[in-house]
């Protein structure tokens, strides 16, 4: 592998894990702070995918259906979570299971409704269309870029928010302990709205900024979802912080395992969960 | 408390079922075939989910490995010997279960959720991309497996009948090898395993090995299911491994009322009901079987096996709210 296009995988996987980074994020939140398993995460990466091809055949540009695409992400988590999710707060995980499963089916039967089940195709903004040229024959997609430095910029955000603002703290408290959140007057019931509102949105984000390079197919979120769930158990429930550092582990092993190991492509990522389960089997940042 | 059914019930039951294949319907008769099928499936996870609380959602993937082991160890254009593929596709799923057992036994709750759904997905990819599995097209078993011993031909699985007695008198093998389980020490600390595992730890009982064993063994009488299915249809696809199998197959268990080897019998027969007449009203059944989930788990706690308790409580209560 000469030094171009090790840089364009290297990019590449970047790419790639920042993005599932997006939608392990809030799975992680949600799984550490609400102690909900959510198996339809992976339809709201679906649905943010669907959501930027709808919109942009209607409004003619990407940029407006992501503004617009995001307010109605959070408006559709906060519903979800106020209609749904706040019930399965005290039941257990099977129950959550089985929920979050049926929701899928309606999902996507909403979806083959609605939008039908053919693959379509979303158009790369034109101001970001172009590629730079890195050899005589390589060149990297500019898209591929911005969809990095926008994810970084987020993770950077929610970096913030969490660690700095008030609003973050009692993130962290309710992560740490409900009870003693809930004695201090702090509402958790709208911490827990909030928390899930922006996981949704950070999962369809991910689909809307996807949805150019991988086009919108059906089904797209299964395979999103349960990469997240690996992404969740090796950086462990709850961190964030891990949730990035493993994105970008299963980023780097699935692209460059599918360059040097083109057969055992599909399994790599796994192999790397079973390593880490070995190793430690509560995930690599979870503290004690 | 565990709702029993009463012998003569079971036994009535079974004698409806034994009924079916005289009627000659042939549609029914394969309908309720696959039906068994699910439902030795069931009673296989229910062992996991039910007895000893281990929530796995990648019970698909023992299904699955034991469906593609028939269909590769069977010759192309030649029966193989039942008497060689049953045990060695069953005891292939078992392995593969003890193996996978070793990773996600080491977690709980959440994690072991995620972590078996994860190995299916990776046993999934095995056959979807390996030479092993015929990509997603999967591969056809040709030629069912032939019972014939030493000249002697005791049933023809090329015969629907056969078949479909064969199948049943897998279901009432493996109802009673599991029920004799449940009753041997082994299954009651499974059941304490469920309850209490610390508790079980500090009396000495060094559970990891308990639920390795159990992963192990429901594996492989998945495996079972895989290895009737095949043979049933005649061929198998990646599909078989796929997490919406091992939904379906947790679905059934906790329709049926978990910890219930009969219910997981009946949630087999309601699954496979609901999906046949939803399916006839729309194309896009699984947005009602997605509905009456969703409604069942918000009004419904504790799964239709609860209802006659409540139905029960309500009349010698009156109308007390719980």
């Amino acid at each position: 592998m000469d030094f171009a296009s090790f840089l364009i995988q290297t990019l590449n996987s970047l790419q790639y894990g920042l993005l599932l980074f997006l939608v392990a994020s809030g799975l992680t939140l949600v799984f550490g702070i609400m102690g909900i398993i959510n198996l339809a995460h992976g339809s709201f990466y679906m649905i943010g995918a669907y959501l930027a091809f709808v919109l942009a055949s209607a409004t003619g540009s990407l940029f407006m259906a992501i503004l617009l695409g995001i307010p109605l992400a959070l408006i559709f988590g906060a519903f979800l979570e106020w209609a749904l999710f706040a019930h399965l707060y005290k039941r257990d995980h099977l129950e959550q299971v089985l929920l979050t499963f049926g929701l899928i089916l309606i999902f996507e039967e909403l979806r083959s409704l609605l939008v039908g089940d053919e693959v379509h195709g979303v158009d790369i903004p034109a101001m970001f269309s172009g590629s730079i040229q890195l050899s005589e024959v390589l060149s990297y997609p500019v898209y591929r870029l911005v969809i990095s430095a926008v994810c970084i910029v987020l993770a950077v955000a929610l970096y913030f928010v969490i660690q700095r603002t008030r609003l973050g703290m009692m993130i962290r408290a309710g992560n740490h302990d409900r009870t003693m959140v809930e004695a201090l007057g702090i509402n958790i019931n709208m911490i827990y709205r909030v928390v899930f509102a922006l996981g949704v949105a950070l999962a369809a984000l991910a689909g809307m900024l996807a949805s150019p390079i991988s086009s919108v197919f059906p089904n797209m979120g299964s395979h999103v979802l349960i990469i997240s769930f690996v992404i969740v158990v090796i950086g462990g429930i709850g961190s964030v912080w891990g949730a990035l550092a493993a994105a970008l582990i299963v980023g780097f092993a699935d692209t460059f395992g599918k360059v040097l190991l083109p057969e055992l492509s599909g399994m790599v990522v796994y192999i790397v969960m079973a390593g880490v389960l070995l190793w430690r089997p509560e995930g690599i940042f979870k503290k004690g | 408390m565990k709702v029993q059914a009463p012998l003569i019930l079971k036994l009535m039951a079974l004698a409806i079922l034994a009924c079916v294949p005289l009627t000659g319907e042939s549609f029914y008769t394969e309908l309720i075939a696959k039906t068994l099928v699910l439902a030795i499936f069931a009673m296989s996870l229910d062992l996991l989910v039910g007895f000893t609380g281990l929530v796995s959602f990648g019970h698909a993937a023992y299904f699955g490995v034991a469906a593609y082991a028939v269909a590769q160890l069977s010759p192309k254009y030649e029966a193989a010997s039942l008497w060689f593929v049953l045990p060695a596709s069953v005891g292939l799923s078992a392995l593969v279960a003890l193996f996978v057992g070793l990773f996600v036994l080491r977690t709980k709750g959440i994690y072991f959720i995620m972590v078996t759904l994860a190995f299916a997905q990776l046993a999934f990819f095995v056959f979807h991309d390996t030479p092993l599995g015929g990509g997603s097209d999967g591969i056809y078993l040709n030629v069912k497996p032939t019972a014939e011993i030493a000249g002697w031909v005791p049933f023809d699985l090329d015969n629907q009948q056969h078949l479909y007695y064969f199948i049943l008198a897998m279901l009432v093998a493996v109802y009673a090898f599991l029920s004799r389980i449940l009753q041997s020490p082994f299954g009651r600390v499974l059941v304490g395993i469920k309850s209490n595992e610390h508790r079980m730890q500090s009396m000495g009982y060094i559970t990891f090995r308990y639920k390795l064993a159990a992963f192990a063994l429901a594996g492989g009488l998945g495996g079972i299911a895989g290895f009737l299915y095949a043979v049933v249809f005649g061929f198998v696809t990646p599909e078989l491994l796929s997490w919406h199998q091992s939904g379906n197959v947790l679905l059934m268990v906790i329709l049926g009322g978990m910890g219930n080897l009969v219910g997981a019998i009946a949630g087999a027969f309601l699954f496979t009901g609901m999906q046949e007449v939803f399916a006839t009203w729309t194309k896009h059944w699984q947005l009602v079987m997605g509905s009456v989930i969703v409604a069942a788990v918000l009004f419904l706690p504790g799964g239709l096996a609860a209802i006659p308790g409540r139905i029960k409580r309500s009349l010698q209560g009156g109308g007390s709210h719980e």
